[in-house]
């Protein structure tokens, strides 16, 4: 009991980790794309759950609800109004990429490695970082805040214009010219 | 029995399982509730058969579901038909976990908390949870193969996403006043500042509700649903228990709406009128009504509006449903939430 107790927390880890790596699987697996964004959201969910493990719960909170309760709503909206049902299985033409895919998977294998090298060797990561406003422990919500809208102010002011420009030019490309084709 | 089993796991699966049936049992009888209401609205007397004053109505249709045959439609996705009820059910209760009912109280020395757990960004849980609802209604819808349901679907997806939005934004005034996220420090602040939130912020306590009867999918926000022209949309193909489900996760719902907006709005457990006046003579009246008491009949009156709204208001068009949610509330709630912010700002807040 008391050894379960300890290794709760790993556990969760394992489980959470093992729910990503299936899900991002399943989502080039699934041959049905509504299958596929379920596995996506499965993905979603799992990371949601590490964040909260880190506890960083509002990083947790957010990844739900824009990710998994936002953009995954609109793609599976999407994929029921142009009626994908699942791909037919027919010859695709990716021979030509799989030297470019195995180059890039080694390399990420390599980073993945080193990453996890350092990790190991080095000291342990502070997890307490993710709740601390300037040197006091106040939480997770408090530091993303203070980091958002002190730190990185002006950074984040540039990457909402430029969603903002993105947003624009969607509807513009979006939208039928009026007079054209009825009323749009 | 080793003391962190007891506070980590027994006493949780205890408060679980007494909030579960609680919540299960209260969305069965807001359906007697409601087809009571609405018959005495229309001069009707409603469901009056099964046992005393048909009291037990909700038990038998309960009984009803269980046993009726389970169809699928032959051509209906088998996995995503099967996961659409569960999709709606799980985060419509989840949500239950951080709703405070009452203050902690002491019972023979030990404190007692009549919540399971009070986490500090309670209310991104609730929302986040619930945003999760959504894909048991499109993915129903869409998995039934089936026109109606696929549009109720679709227009469900559309609806929620959009009013999510003004929703969120009311919550942040709340937010803002409280300068917390945790529904029990809400609750508090709210004591500490003598005045209900809804006073101050009685734009965002209107576009709150008026969103989340748009979020339950009730009248006159039903279109999703919309009998008349989708034959019940998402759930046209469900029956039995399956369809239970989507009944129960509607209740629930509501009843998650309700809690919520007494939370945010009404001071949650808190007496009515907490203000230095009221003491002088409400207070000590009314000081032997325990606060979980307070806390069902201000829920109790949100239920009650809601059958209200299905007995006295025709049904929105689709558009004219965006329409209001994209060009009135969203802009409303947004200006809304600078006028509070800057009032927070400058005075410091409600005190």
């Amino acid at each position: 009991m008391s050894w379960f107790l300890v290794h709760f927390a790993q556990l969760v880890f394992y489980v959470m980790a093992s729910c990503v790596i299936a899900g991002a699987v399943g989502v080039i697996a699934f041959r049905s794309p509504v299958h596929a964004a379920l596995s996506l959201l499965a993905s979603f969910l799992g990371v949601a759950g590490l964040f909260v493990l880190l506890e960083a719960e509002f990083l947790a909170a957010v990844q739900v609800l824009v990710y998994a309760g936002g953009v995954m709503v609109l793609f599976l909206f999407v994929i029921m109004l142009v009626k994908a049902r699942a791909i037919p299985r027919e010859p695709q033409y990716v021979n030509r990429l799989v030297p470019a895919a195995v180059g890039l998977g080694v390399v990420l294998a390599l980073l993945l490695g080193a990453g996890m090298w350092a990790s190991v060797t080095g000291a342990p990561a502070d997890a307490a970082a993710l709740q601390r406003v300037a040197g006091a422990q106040l939480g997770n919500t408090e530091a993303v805040g203070w980091s958002l809208y002190r730190d990185y102010l002006l950074p984040f002011e540039v990457v909402s214009i430029v969603l903002l420009v993105a947003m624009i030019g969607a509807i513009v490309l979006g939208r039928k010219e009026p007079g054209k084709e009825g009323r749009a | 029995m080793p003391a962190p089993l007891m506070t980590y796991l027994v006493i949780p699966l205890v408060k679980i399982v007494v909030i579960l049936a609680v919540v299960i049992l209260l969305a069965a009888y807001m359906s007697y509730f409601e087809r009571k209401v609405l018959a005495y609205m229309q001069i009707r007397i409603g469901p009056n058969r099964v046992g005393p004053r048909g009291w037990l109505q909700p038990i038998a249709d309960a009984l009803k579901l269980l046993v009726k045959e389970d169809i699928v439609p032959s051509r209906a996705e088998k996995l995503v038909y099967f996961l659409g009820p569960v999709l709606v059910v799980v985060p419509a209760l989840l949500v239950f976990s951080v709703i405070p009912f009452g203050p902690a109280f002491k019972v023979a020395g030990h404190v007692v908390t009549p919540y399971l757990t009070d986490v500090n960004i309670g209310i991104l849980f609730i929302l986040a949870v619930s945003s999760i609802g959504v894909y048991g209604v499109i993915l129903g819808g869409w998995a039934s193969n089936n026109k109606y349901s696929m549009m109720g679907g679709l227009r469900s997806a559309a609806q929620l996403v959009s009013y999510e939005v003004p929703m969120g934004l009311s919550v942040v005034t709340v937010l803002l006043m409280a300068n917390s996220l945790s529904l029990v420090k809400i609750v508090e602040a709210q004591q500490r500042s003598g005045v209900w939130y809804v006073f101050p912020g009685f734009i965002a306590f209107f576009i709150y509700f008026v969103c989340g009867v748009a979020e339950t999918n009730r009248n006159p926000f039903d279109l999703p649903e919309a009998e008349s022209e989708l034959v019940a949309g998402f759930h046209t193909e469900y029956s039995g228990m399956k369809f239970a489900f989507y009944f129960l996760a509607e209740y629930a719902n509501m009843v998650v709406i309700s809690s919520i907006a007494t939370v945010l709005f009404l001071g949650g457990w808190l007496p009515p009128f907490p203000n230095a006046l009221a003491a002088l003579w409400a207070s000590p009246a009314l000081a032997w009504i325990p606060p979980v008491a307070w806390f069902v009949l201000k829920m109790a009156a949100f239920l009650f509006v809601y059958i209200w709204f299905r007995g006295t208001f025709p049904r929105y068009r689709f558009d004219q449903l965006m329409a209001l949610g994209w060009k009135v509330f969203i802009p409303v709630s947004l200006v809304n939430l600078m006028a509070v912010g800057l009032g927070v700002l400058l005075i410091g807040g409600p005190r």
